[in-house]
């Protein structure tokens, strides 16, 4: 019987599929919350093997927060028009512009929370009932707790304390008009396995995860992209290093990291002997031990 | 590595408050090289402000705000980590009598059980109740680890004994494989490194018992069971008449050409082809993710079961369940909830209480119908259809099944086909 057995990751495979076909099954008008990191493109991936020869069945959304790498954008586009799936944006420069959410200010300013408001507004008004995304347990303490099918409530807001059991396979997706879900088909994921499966099955991702010269500051510790929305304080000073993006969000906000590491081996064997999460290098994470949690409660993603 | 190879292993940890689960599982991540430095960065400091002395192990599990004010667990929290051998889940539920549906869901989908018991205090009331979980939910590995040997001197008498008040009571339920440890998670005592104070323990750590036991025989592979998730229907150009049965295989293997039945309606086929994503394949095995198609044109839709035709589930529309109650809103009599089973959904309600369990003795308590929070009774089920059924102990998957709150949408109860 030996080798009736599926490896790690062929059955982290499946459970995914598994959930993404129930996603379908359940409700009516799901989509794929789709940021252009290697998690969002993981999961239309699967999304694409799990509905295998048909289309896949799901539009992609993306709040864009207007301080996108210009190659995160590119890389959207077209992998939109290979799949010929439906792009929904919701734009947070809009949500701004009609008084929805105000700027931040000041130098640490980011456009990370005003998110919420942009993705709530833009699922109610395309009367989205199952946001999909690519959310994973290992990334933060508070995500150690989501559960496949997690239940938001008509203000879009998540109740850690009062989840639904999740038993065996069976998922629970029913809601009442108004009510929305979030589907994590890759809870059970760590980002070593997303690395691992990206190179097992060769997926495409965008150049800025490959080691690649840029001109950066030092901030926190971690390497800053410049870009127009950058304002430089007085001791700072922009450099030209090689590095390159282990999590894609705001240009603004993603550290990235000196490395050499420019084919998918060897990013595999550098994130293996990594002694810091993915998520160290983003500056939203560290303004203060419950951050995520905080904002994950309001309906972020 | 070796990828091709590694399996996964799920288990989930069960004891009292306090018993250390938390601290164990932060000792095994700790252990195995899986912590990375701003998360040990992030606990220190932490710990520094509680006024405590080193690394409190169990803030990496203690994830939720309110969890880390009070510093109690309070939901099922997930965490991962990988050996050169397999890659690990771990469901880490808290101990509370209130949190029992918490174990019951980290237990339904585990390999294995980690219960603890303090050393000091031997077996109580909670292990009694922890062990009859594991054992309902029919996981197949149970290790008993007795923690805090640190503070009875690691004598062996007192592992002695704690063993043999555990195989008293757990003689009287069905545990398949139970092994026991003596650790101590705080120190690291036989949790990743072998103990230098327990020389009288003959066994192994408990990371070597977790890499090294057997559960590629956990899932059922004899009773071939296919229940249809959704059908493709691609309606594209070199696809127009593809129609695939898309699923998770429950249980049993599944190749090309097999002879199967449609359930419920009870036409015959044969598989004419199986996929696996893309990839054309001539057979699959659970737990696998694949579309089938069949050489006949037949009505076929979600909920419907696929099975070998030689070997059938039964079909019935009343049948015994044991049932966990989650809500805290006790059961109503004769109301009439959606029951979900496979990938099936039937309105069905509770006909009758047939007996409730004392969780503490497990005797059989006849003279009480009342069913709430964490109650646990063998009642009688009648679904609106007919549902494709196994008993659980032979089939965790078709075995199976939630019952709803139509009122709420909230799932109120866990159920074991009988
Ligand atoms: N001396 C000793 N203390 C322990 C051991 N394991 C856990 N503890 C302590 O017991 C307390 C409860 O541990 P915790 O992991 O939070 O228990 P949980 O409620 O089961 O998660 C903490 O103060 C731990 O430091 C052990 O092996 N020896
Ligand atoms: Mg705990």
């Amino acid at each position: 019987m030996n080798k009736y057995y599926l490896n790690y990751l062929d059955e982290l495979e499946s459970e995914a599929i598994y959930i993404l076909r129930e996603v379908h099954a359940q409700f009516q008008n799901p989509v794929i919350l789709f940021s252009g990191g290697k998690d969002s493109i993981l999961v239309t991936h699967l999304a694409k093997k799990a509905f295998y020869p048909a289309n896949i069945p799901f539009a992609l959304m993306h709040v864009d927060t207007g301080h996108n790498f210009p190659e995160t954008i590119q890389f959207r586009d077209d992998l939109i028009e290979n799949l010929g799936a439906r792009l929904i944006v919701g734009s947070v420069q809009e949500s701004i512009d009609q008084g929805r959410v105000q700027e931040e200010k000041g130098k640490n300013a980011t456009r990370n929370a005003l998110q919420i408001t942009t993705l709530l507004d833009a699922i109610e008004s395309n009367k989205v009932d199952c946001a999909i995304g690519g959310g994973r347990r290992d990334e933060e303490k508070a995500r150690a707790k989501e559960r496949f099918f997690s239940h938001r409530d008509d203000f879009g807001q998540w109740d850690p304390k009062n989840q639904r059991p999740e038993l065996w396979n069976l998922l629970n997706g029913k809601h009442f008009e108004g009510e929305h879900f979030r589907a994590f088909p890759i809870s059970n994921w760590t980002e070593m396995d997303v690395w691992n499966y990206i190179k097992r099955e060769n997926i495409e991702i965008p150049s800025l995860y490959f080691a690649h010269e840029r001109e950066v500051v030092l901030r926190n510790g971690s390497w800053i992209p410049n870009s127009e929305y950058l304002q430089l304080e007085d001791h700072e000073e922009i450099l030209t290093k090689k590095i390159r993006f282990r999590t894609l969000g705001d240009i603004t906000i993603t550290g990235g990291i000196e490395s050499d590491a420019d084919t998918l081996e060897k990013i595999a064997l550098e994130v293996s002997a990594m002694r810091q999460t993915e998520r160290g290098n983003r500056t939203d994470d560290k303004r203060s031990e419950t951050a995520m949690e905080d904002r994950k409660r309001e309906g972020y993603f | 590595m070796e990828i091709n190879k590694n399996q996964l292993l799920r288990f989930t940890t069960a004891g009292s408050v306090d018993d250390g689960k938390s601290t164990l599982i932060g000792r095994l991540l700790y252990d195995s090289k899986s912590i990375f430095e701003d998360q040990l960065e992030s606990v220190s400091n932490t710990s520094k402000k509680k006024g405590q002395e080193g690394v409190d192990l169990a803030l990496f599990t203690d994830g939720l705000k309110d969890e880390r004010e009070q510093g109690i667990t309070i939901d099922v929290a997930y965490r991962y980590f990988t050996t050169p051998k397999r890659k690990f889940i771990i469901a880490d539920t808290p101990g509370h009598i209130q949190y029992t549906r918490n174990m019951v869901t980290g237990a339904s989908t585990a390999n294995a059980a980690i219960i603890l018991i303090d050393a000091r205090n031997g077996v109580i009331e909670q292990t009694k109740r922890h062990t009859f979980i594991a054992s309902l939910l029919q996981i197949p590995h149970i290790i008993v680890c007795i923690n805090k040997m640190d503070l009875v001197d690691f004598k062996e008498e007192v592992y002695e004994d704690i063993m043999s008040q555990f195989e008293e009571f757990a003689s009287k339920l069905l545990i398949k494989d139970v092994r026991f440890i003596p650790i101590s998670a705080l120190l690291g005592d036989n949790v990743v490194n072998r103990s230098t104070h327990m020389d009288w323990y003959q066994g192994a750590p408990l990371l070597h018992e977790l890499e090294n036991m057997h559960i590629s025989s956990d899932i059922n592979k004899v009773d071939g069971r296919f229940a249809v998730q959704t059908v493709i229907r691609p309606q594209k150009e070199g696809f127009i008449d593809y129609r695939g049965y898309a699923g998770r295989l429950a249980s049993g293997i599944y190749r090309v050409g097999d002879e199967v039945s449609v359930l419920p309606s009870g036409f015959t086929s044969t598989i004419k082809s199986i996929n696996a994503g893309e990839e054309e394949v001539q057979e699959a095995f659970a737990p696998m993710s694949i579309a089938i198609t069949l050489t006949d044109d037949i009505d076929i839709s979600r909920g419907d079961m696929l099975v070998k035709t030689n070997n059938q589930p039964e079909t019935e529309q009343e049948f015994d369940v044991m049932l966990c109650w989650l809500n805290n809103e006790p059961a109503k009599p004769r109301t009439k909830y959606t029951l979900m089973h496979t990938a099936n959904e039937q309105r069905a309600m509770i006909k009758k209480v047939v007996y409730k369990i004392d969780i503490n003795t497990y005797d059989r308590i006849t003279d009480d119908d009342h069913l709430a929070m964490n109650d646990i009774a063998r009642v009688r089920v009648r679904a609106s259809r007919r549902l494709m059924i196994d008993p659980y102990r032979e089939n965790r998957n078709t075995g199976s099944l939630i019952l709803i709150d139509e009122s709420t949408n909230e799932t109120v109860a866990a159920g074991m086909i009988v």
